[in-house]
């Protein structure tokens, strides 16, 4: 009997260490799920590049910009141009505009992504503000560059050889926000019926 | 030695509230569970009727009115207060009828009453850890009711997030305390299932009779077995998400929380990693106690055990890589989509295994259509159609234009409502001599099976129809050309209903009439080892293990 038993506490340690791992795995899933949708461009994550290619393609894109500002962030947000025709594997830069029109300095960052999605792993960007916070004052308005490039690695890709126009999408959001929802002030029409 | 085994016999014993509070005994657990599941599902049985009762006819009738007289809204803003007070019922009958009846049923129930007796084991492997997995449940259900009593989002009360629970719908949509509960619910819950799973393992590697090979258990174990194995992998995951949402909510944390570098889909991903073998936990039990009754029934020993041993398997390894067939809306490239939709209709090879093994039993068998047999096969009738809708929803293209309609809903309630459901009574008619001693009134098993037959089908059949024309999920109200199907699905609830009143009668009439059972009332078919003990059994038996040929 003592060495079922001994059995027995055996088997159970190793069910629950599978049990410990499992919950492991769930929080180890947070980095490894970024660290996939960097390395992939999955759910059209933009990839950072030193430089453009020395040559660039006669091929053309268009590429959209999209502008958008949570409603906890009192800033006017916008792309200066709406499109730019641009060549593939060419450098370009883009510019948008964000006026801070509260009485109050604001800081904000900005979250982004490509559509068509699979156009993420080719969408590179040199320089962007949104590596960076960003921070305005009372009435401040500045011009945001967006240094970029389409890799010509794209018309190689079946999946991605037809794609006409990209739209790049930015959000802003405030920084300072509250820290917990039980502590945030219920926002109006936070009523979801 | 006479005397010392009747003073063990004494104090393992105990009498009056002690012999259930501190029982280690796995009967008696076994049955706590059972009367759990029934009055978990009487609550999320009520919660369902209310919601057909409002959806009976277009326009609001009801809601405003239960917001009024349980939560004492005022009269100007009880509208809306009734249109969340309906998300609080969707969500709450899904969490109550998964977790607190399928789940307590089949595995704290059945498993706990006839895994160590179909294998020739005195008890479960660790007893004490038996009882704290099944009192861990109490508690979770009560702090799941109590999260319908308070503040949700603000100025209304309750959890209205569904049972998907996701973000920001369930971090920053909600604030109030009632998500905490309901969080807080699942972790328990959850806990007492992997307590629980991890006693199932050990019970079943270790502790078979002599001679009872892992290829001769009987189907109904191995289906414990892997269900089991389902329940360690997955949960921890679920407990890890909504520890992350619980975070997320009160200590500042952002994994969900997109201005802050999160990402709400990644809950998704968690969420249906779990999500979708624990469709499977509902189900593979009902598989192995529909092995167990068509084989009893037909006289004949099952089709192709070996076939239907590793068809489970093979179903609980591939339903943890076909999750994101759940969310094919959220913005997948056309290559994920196509190997979600390919994984996905693998799984219908094995269930096509298990279906054409049954029937095949059923071939040349000498076939008794006692109660039990009637509830198994109008099971296998039912997972049928609920098993086809679910491959055409397997497909993204056909998804996108049924994705959170009612063709979902009447799917899985096919499989999961009617059945799991189904099933869980099957086993109930086919053991409920065994675990009482009584025999019921077979008329009244069969009319309750009849009565509930009709009664479902005419609930979710007609909610294909609603669900192809567009209708969407968890709508308090629909505009009026849904009106006529949706009228006869809330009459089939009504009838469904009184299915329930006719079950509770004749568990009423069995326990009143205390007709006595014979040890084995099925006669030759019934071949399982709890059939040669008495009905019901002894307190502690096999205190000389079985030894099988």
């Amino acid at each position: 009997m003592a060495s079922s038993g001994k059995s027995n506490l055996r088997v159970a340690l190793l069910a629950g260490g599978v049990a410990l791992s499992m919950l492991g795995l769930a929080y180890a899933s947070v980095p490894l799920y970024r660290l996939f949708c960097q390395v992939t461009g999955f759910g059209g994550t933009t990839q950072r590049a030193e430089a453009a290619p020395e040559k660039a393609t006669e091929a053309t894109v268009s590429v959209r910009f999209d502008a958008n500002t949570s409603p906890a962030l009192g800033w006017n947000f916008h792309a200066v141009q709406t499109a730019m025709k641009v060549k593939v594997g060419e450098q370009n830069m883009a510019h948008y505009r964000a006026v801070n029109t509260s009485d109050k300095p604001l800081t904000g960052t900005a979250v982004f992504n490509v559509t068509p999605v699979n156009a993420g792993i080719y969408f590179n960007k040199i320089q962007c503000f949104c590596f960076t916070e960003q921070t305005l004052q009372p009435g401040e308005s500045v011009d945001m560059p967006v240094v970029f490039f389409v890799d010509p690695d794209m018309l190689d890709d079946p999946d991605a050889v037809n794609i006409k126009e990209i739209t790049l999408s930015y959000t802003f959001y405030p920084v300072d926000k509250p820290k917990t929802v039980s502590e945030a002030p219920a926002a109006p029409g936070s009523i979801t019926n | 030695m006479a005397h010392a085994t009747a003073a063990h016999d004494d104090h393992g014993h105990p009498t009056g509230w002690k012999r259930y509070v501190y029982s280690t005994n796995h009967k008696d657990i076994g049955t706590m569970y059972l009367w759990f599941a029934i009055l978990s599902g009487i609550i999320g049985g009520i919660l369902s009727i209310a919601m057909r009762m409002e959806l009976q006819d277009p326009g609001i009738q009801y809601f405003h009115g239960f917001a009024s007289m349980v939560y004492g809204t005022p009269a100007d803003a009880a509208l809306d207060a009734g249109k969340h007070m309906y998300n609080v019922f969707v969500t709450a009958h899904a969490l109550l009828m998964i977790f607190f009846m399928v789940m307590p049923a089949m595995i704290g129930g059945f498993g706990n009453w006839f895994v160590p007796l179909m294998i020739g084991a005195p008890d479960m492997a660790f007893p004490r850890m038996n009882n704290i997995s099944f009192w861990l449940l109490p508690p979770a259900l009560g702090l799941l009711l109590i999260s319908m009593f308070v503040e949700g989002p603000a100025g209304a009360h309750g959890v209205g997030g569904g049972w998907t629970l996701y973000p920001p719908l369930s971090t920053s949509g909600q604030p109030g305390p009632a998500m905490d509960f309901a969080i807080l619910s699942i972790h328990i819950a959850g806990a007492s299932s992997i307590l629980g799973a991890i006693n199932f393992i050990t019970t079943i590697f270790n502790m078979r009779a002599p001679g009872m090979t892992l290829h001769k258990m009987p189907l109904f174990v191995w289906s414990v077995l892997v269900t089991v194995f389902l329940l360690l992998l997955s949960l921890p995951v679920l407990a890890g998400a909504i520890t992350m949402l619980l975070t997320d909510r009160n200590f500042g944390t952002a994994f969900f929380v997109p201005s802050a570098g999160g990402d709400p889909i990644l809950f998704q991903h968690l969420f249906w990693f779990f999500g979708h073998p624990e469709v499977y936990i509902l189900i593979l039990p009902a598989f192995g106690i529909v092995s167990q009754i068509v084989s009893t029934f037909s006289k004949k020993p099952v089709f192709g055990y070996l076939g239907m041993a590793y068809a489970m398997v093979a179903i609980g390894v591939v339903g943890f890589i076909v999750w994101a067939h759940h969310m094919y809306t959220v913005g997948m490239d056309a290559d994920t989509q196509a190997y979600f939709v390919a994984a996905t209709m693998i799984i219908a090879v094995p269930t096509g295994v298990k279906i054409f093994s049954w029937i095949a039993t059923m071939w040349g068998g000498s076939i008794e259509f006692k109660p039990p047999m009637v509830w198994a096969l109008g099971f296998i009738f039912l997972f049928v159609v609920g098993g086809v809708t679910g491959v055409v929803l397997a497909n993204a293209g056909v998804d996108r234009a049924l994705h959170d309609t009612y063709y979902v809903v009447a799917h899985f309630h096919y499989v999961l409502s009617l059945g799991a459901v189904f099933a869980i009574f099957a086993a109930w008619y086919f053991w409920f001599p065994k675990i009482t001693g009584y025999m019921y009134n077979e008329t009244v098993a069969h009319v309750h099976f009849w009565v509930t037959f009709v009664g479902v089908n005419l609930v979710f059949f007609p909610q294909h129809f609603l669900g192809l024309a567009g209708m969407p999920r968890r709508y308090i109200d629909y505009p009026e050309v849904y009106a006529g199907w949706n009228q006869v699905s809330s009459y089939g609830s009504y009838l469904a209903a009184v299915g329930v009143l006719i079950f509770l009668y004749g568990v009423i009439t069995a326990y009143a009439r205390k007709v006595p059972a014979a040890d084995n009332p099925w006669g030759v078919g019934a071949t399982t080892l709890e059939w040669t003990l008495s009905s019901p059994p002894p307190f502690h038996q096999f205190s000389t293990l079985p030894v099988i040929k």
